[in-house]
């Protein structure tokens, strides 16, 4: 079988197991506390029947593997179980949310990814000099703040002193797409701004590491134009790492999604966890975590598959 | 000593914050809870930072929450550093299956986001101070094994280690004395931003709710108490916000001094 | 019309430094450097690391690496100023005229493309010939250099190929566009020495077939004395001294010069028999999780104060051999014997004496030494461990030691970082002493260094050996340190000793075809020897 074959193979099955084990690890983590599901829904006032039923109901005096089991299996056909708090069906919905965060990020990274790169390269252009500095010290700057601050500040200037976008992420169903794209235009530049700092830096680091190596010395000496150089040596050798560094960064939208939304109000997957986990709202909790893990390992996924299906040496081997 | 211009910013920022954190009894205007004013009063001479949502005084919540802030930060580095260093030394010395144990169960924790794991953890586990800390010293434990392994692993390669493994030496002498002060520089760096992530952690999930609970204070959970204000052009939630950032900054520039500096010692690993 | 094809005067190389802490400052790299080179003909730039020979060749055209700038004189090519050429006169002038050949071929090729379309990428860029002409010049010099299978070896990516092909590859490419001048820097340098001449030889016979004018870099005197009409000696940027090779080689004015000519001349009188401290009898050994056995049987004797020198080239397993007498790693079968009594195969099952008695001094000195401490404590170490000396009677018993490696007391605080390549290795010759060993494992231990600096490495493992009485294991690849430092000699190939004696039995025909090939791969610092060598080889390099 070809080497480069076998490695996808392995690959793809190592992140599967990881997404078991995840599962696991979430689902053991909502179980540290023996501390009483039923105790909290029922509050302080409740009956030992009253409590007993509950438990019996909701199937929390099966043994843990076999709990485990059954939330895995239906997890697996699309039952995600139902939300403690309002008894509603979790699949459905975050099924809604799910897109509407997608949606989010999708645009995000629109922007982000295409403006990462053009900043690496002026940045590695112009290494030493002042648009460098200039890059570098914002990019600093917005490693070093945290998501909501940007939030709070593109809120202020931008909706308060300026009204140039809504503060609040109001969509709904049916919303026209203009219309959409205007309530989360801030929450899109917030979470741009967010991931950008670590995208740029390690794109200019990939891109420097391949405009140094001895083999765009060999092309220069050849006579080769400066342009010619970069398109045809260092570019090829470029995008494995390039990619590489954007599947990784994506994976930081994930978590940059999570308070944007709390920020801006938006109806997304995000919001969804941080208001069940404050309600305590355990099947909600483990299925947006799975979601999350889900999402997060599939990005590195396809990072690294990205970098197998790009080195020639797996390519044509000896 | 010539300290370069950003580095002394951030000695001189990062100092005074630690500053006000450890002291902050005797330099708080008004206590933690203390109602003075109407809500939301802009600066003056009595408030110079104004009040806030239920009227307490700005400054005096800043500096109590700059001292909670700071001490969980701080706490929460000191043990995720201590164990991530811990476990990273001996899976580099001891190599083999123990390696591979240690690094295959810090892989599956770290395919989990870090803020993800926290709010699984916390959805279920009573939210105080010390649950706090060990959550996020835990889960930041992850990248710093990461780290130091590969740092001992470099240096565990080196002949000099082989000529004291030769020599007879014993592993504990091995690791003090021939790789710990080579690992230093790079590890010293990692730990202060080790404790900015923390900073930003804490304050992000207080900025969520389910961090330090009211009625105490840290910068994040005074956003989210003044977050309603900012429609209305008040910026009561901007100036945590915008301690958090600086501070940041600030141990950031430190670092990337130290960084420098201790790369220059005689034949020191950059 | 002039023969002259390069002219340099006054040629003036700066940098800027930038210390940590300081303030950056400017260095002269490269001095009032002048020379010519009449077309068709060699100019060896000889000198030892530092010297600028690399720095002086990349200025014909007119390329400062890594920040390095040409601040005075003139670069002549073809009566053109290259030094006042805007971009477009330099790209015009590069990959045409002037040609490059780098040190490691495997970093200068471009991962991705196939070696083909990178041989004949400038002739194409230049408008030389058209592709068709280009493939076929291209495979004829694939040919003419020696290359297997020159039809086909274009379509392959550079990592499918050999250092030693790839070299050759580099070469081609050189030659494809027809330059006038080919700039050849180290091109030998990272090779096997057996395969070294080979790829030395094909060079050669390209430069004399095609007439094309070469400079051509190396440290190595005896290799540019092949090659080269004239040679010019550089040392710290500046010429030491320029004149034709038969001048250089044989009748040498300046000082540096004639040590240059004459390195490796030391005269070992050898030692013959005596008690073996040392005895490694039948030692078969593999890696663990590999499939081939990487020592097969080996067999040798070291007897008491004497040297055995393991020669072999990578891949002999001469390494491994000091990985298994150190209790690295345990042989699958085969015992040593040291001081009559049989080793614990693995190290952690010796005792400490059998660790004290057995010391290994290693290639880099840079990493053999940890570089937060100091030299009284490098050397120290051993005497506070295994002879529990402290205080006044530790630092004296340092200073004796700093006093045998040559080195003054003011050495004691300083760090590893601060010291030059030959004391570095000192400081870690005394380490081994302060065991006060029955034997020592010297690991390559020259490999590393300037010719001249090695020899003095040499001599003084020679004086101690005969003030401490203490055996040496001698691994090197380098034949010439063999003849002389050797006692004994063990000749190793593909983990097997295929020959063993006292240097004078091993060194004198009748040779086995191995020895035969690495003997005569060691360049002679005589002219012509190139070509009598390779007419009379009779095995085959493996091509590496």
């Amino acid at each position: 079988m070809h080497p480069v074959l076998k490695l996808l193979v392995q690959r793809i099955a190592l992140g599967l197991i990881l997404l078991l084990a995840a599962s696991v690890l979430i689902f053991v983590g909502t179980q540290i506390l023996p501390g009483d599901v039923a105790q909290s829904i029922l509050g302080q006032g409740a009956t030992p029947e009253t409590l007993a039923n509950l438990r019996a109901e909701l199937g929390l005096n099966d043994p843990p593997l076999t709990r485990y089991l059954n939330w895995l299996f239906a997890a697996l056909q699309g039952d995600l179980g139902t939300a403690l708090t309002n008894g509603q069906d979790i699949a459905s919905s975050m099924g809604k949310r799910l897109g509407n965060t997608l949606f989010l990020a999708v645009c995000a990274a629109v922007v982000a990814v295409p403006l990462a790169i053009i900043l690496g390269l002026i940045a590695v252009r112009y290494q030493g000099r002042w648009p460098d500095r200039v890059i570098s010290t914002i990019t600093l700057a917005t490693v070093s703040v945290p998501e909501f601050l940007l939030g709070y500040i593109a809120i202020f200037v931008l909706s308060v002193q300026f009204r140039v976008f809504p503060s609040l992420a109001t969509v709904y169903d049916g919303m026209p797409f203009m219309d959409r794209l205007d309530a989360i235009a801030l929450p899109v530049i917030v979470l741009v701004l967010v991931v950008l700092g670590h995208m740029m830096r390690m794109t200019r680091a990939a891109i420097l590491n391949v405009m140094e190596s001895a083999y765009v010395e060999t092309a220069e000496l050849k006579g080769l134009r400066k342009f010619t150089i970069i398109a045809r040596h260092a570019l090829p050798n470029a995008i494995a790492p390039v990619v590489n560094v954007v599947m990784l960064n994506l994976a930081y939208l994930v978590v940059g999604v999570v308070v944007v939304e709390v920020v801006f109000v938006y109806p997304g997957m995000g919001q969804y966890l941080v208001d069940h986990v404050s309600k305590r709202d355990v099947p909600v909790v483990q299925a947006c975590g799975l979601v999350f893990a889900a999402v997060y390992i599939g990005l590195n996924l396809v990072a690294d598959i990205i970098s197998i299906l790009s080195n020639p040496r797996l390519r044509h081997p000896k | 000593m010539r300290i370069p211009l950003p580095a002394a910013i951030g000695l001189f920022f990062t100092g005074l914050y630690f500053f006000m954190a450890i002291f902050a009894g005797w330099i708080a205007p008004y206590g933690m809870a203390e109602i003075v004013g109407d809500r939301w009063e802009p600066w003056s001479w009595a408030h110079p930072l104004g009040t806030d949502s239920i009227g307490r005084d700005l400054l005096s919540r800043m500096i109590w929450g700059g001292q909670t802030t700071i001490f969980v930060a701080t706490m929460g580095t000191i043990l995720s550093f201590s164990m991530g260093s811990i476990l990273g030394f001996v899976a580099a010395v001891k190599g083999g299956w123990v390696d591979q144990f240690l690094s295959r169960m810090i892989d599956l924790m770290m395919s989990i986001p870090s803020l993800i794991s926290a709010l699984v953890v916390l959805s279920v586990m009573p939210v105080t101070l010390p649950v706090l800390i060990v959550v996020m010293g835990v889960l930041d434990a992850t990248r710093v094994f990461r780290l130091s392994r590969a740092v001992a692993v470099d240096i565990t390669v080196m002949d000099y280690v082989e000529a004291a493994r030769l020599r007879g030496e014993r592993q504990m002498w091995i690791i003090f004395r021939e790789i710990l002060p080579n690992a230093l520089s790079p590890l010293i760096a990692e730990m202060g931003l080790r404790f900015i992530f923390m900073v930003l952690f804490i304050s992000t999930l207080s900025f969520l709710g389910l961090g330090v609970q009211p009625p105490m204070a840290d910068w994040g959970g005074i956003v989210k108490e003044n977050r309603e204000a900012i429609v209305y052009g008040i910026p009561a939630a901007l100036v945590p916000a915008f301690a958090i950032s600086s501070l940041a900054i600030s141990v950031n520039l430190v670092a990337d001094w130290v960084l420098n500096r201790t790369t220059s010692l005689k034949g020191g690993r950059g | 019309m002039s023969d002259v094809l390069l002219e340099v005067k006054g040629l003036k190389i700066e940098a800027t430094a930038y210390p940590p802490g300081e303030a950056p400052h400017n260095i002269t790299i490269v001095e009032d450097v002048s020379f010519t080179v009449d077309k068709g003909k060699v100019l060896g730039l000889i000198g030892e690391s530092g010297a600028g020979k690399s720095t002086i060749g990349l200025s014909a055209m007119a390329y400062g690496r890594g920040g390095v700038r040409i601040t005075g004189g003139t670069v002549m090519v073809n009566g053109r100023d290259v030094l006042q050429a805007g971009p477009a006169g330099l790209r015009s002038l590069r990959g045409r005229e002037v040609t490059y050949v780098a040190q490691s071929a495997a970093a200068a090729f471009n991962p991705a493309k196939k070696l083909m379309e990178q041989v004949i990428e400038a002739t194409l860029h230049h408008k030389l010939m058209s592709r068709e002409e280009a493939e076929a010049r291209a495979i004829a010099l694939f040919a003419r250099l020696g290359l297997p299978n020159p039809e086909k070896i274009g379509n392959r990516y550079p990592h499918q190929v050999s250092g030693g092909q790839l070299q050759r590859v580099m070469t081609a490419m050189a030659l494809c566009p027809k330059p006038d001048l080919v700039v050849f820097d180290e091109p030998t340098t990272a090779l096997d020495v057996t395969t070294q001449i080979e790829v030395l030889a094909a060079i050669k016979e390209a430069i004399v077939d095609t007439g094309v004018a070469a400079l051509y870099i190396t440290h190595d005197l005896a290799v540019v004395a092949q090659v080269a009409d004239h040679i010019m000696v550089l040392r710290g940027g500046k010429m030491v001294e320029y004149g034709t090779t038969d001048h250089i080689i044989n009748t040498p004015t300046q000082a540096y010069t004639q040590e240059l000519v004459s390195v490796r001349s030391i005269n070992h009188k050898e030692k013959i028999g005596g008690a073996p401290v040392l005895s490694v009898k039948g030692i078969t050994a593999r890696y663990r999780g590999t499939k081939f056995d990487v020592l097969k049987d080996v067999t040798v004797d070291l007897p008491e104060a004497q040297t055995l020198a393991i020669v072999g080239e990578s891949g002999s397993g001469k390494s491994t051999l000091a990985r298994v007498i150190t209790g690295l790693l345990p042989p699958k079968s085969g015992e040593i014997i040291f001081n009559g009594r049989t080793l614990a195969p693995d190290f952690n099952a010796r005792s400490r004496d059998d660790l004290r008695e057995v010391q290994m001094i290693y290639q880099m000195a840079d990493v053999a030494m940890n570089p937060r401490q100091t030299v009284g404590t490098i050397i120290g170490r051993p005497l506070e461990f295994y002879f529990g000396l402290r205080g006044d009677a530790k630092k004296q018993r340092i200073q004796e030691l700093l006093d045998e490696i040559e080195m003054g007391e003011g050495f004691i605080d300083r760090y590893p970082a601060e010291l030059s390549g030959g004391q570095k290795q000192r400081v870690c010759i005394a380490r081994a002493l302060a065991a006060k060993p029955k034997m020592i494992i010297c690991d390559e231990v020259t490999s590393a260094l300037d010719p001249l600096v090695a020899d003095g490495i040499l001599k003084l493992l020679l004086n101690l050996q005969k003030i401490e009485n203490v055996a040496y294991l001698f691994i090197t690849h380098d034949l010439a340190t063999v003849r002389a430092i050797a006692d004994s000699i063990a000749v190793m190939y593909q983990g097997r000793v295929v020959r063993y004696g006292s240097k004078t039995e091993v060194l004198s025909p009748p040779f086995d075809d191995y020895t035969d090939l690495l003997l005569s791969s060691v360049p002679e610092m005589q002219l012509g020897w190139l070509e009598r060598t390779i007419a009379t080889r009779k095995m085959d390099a493996a091509g590496n």
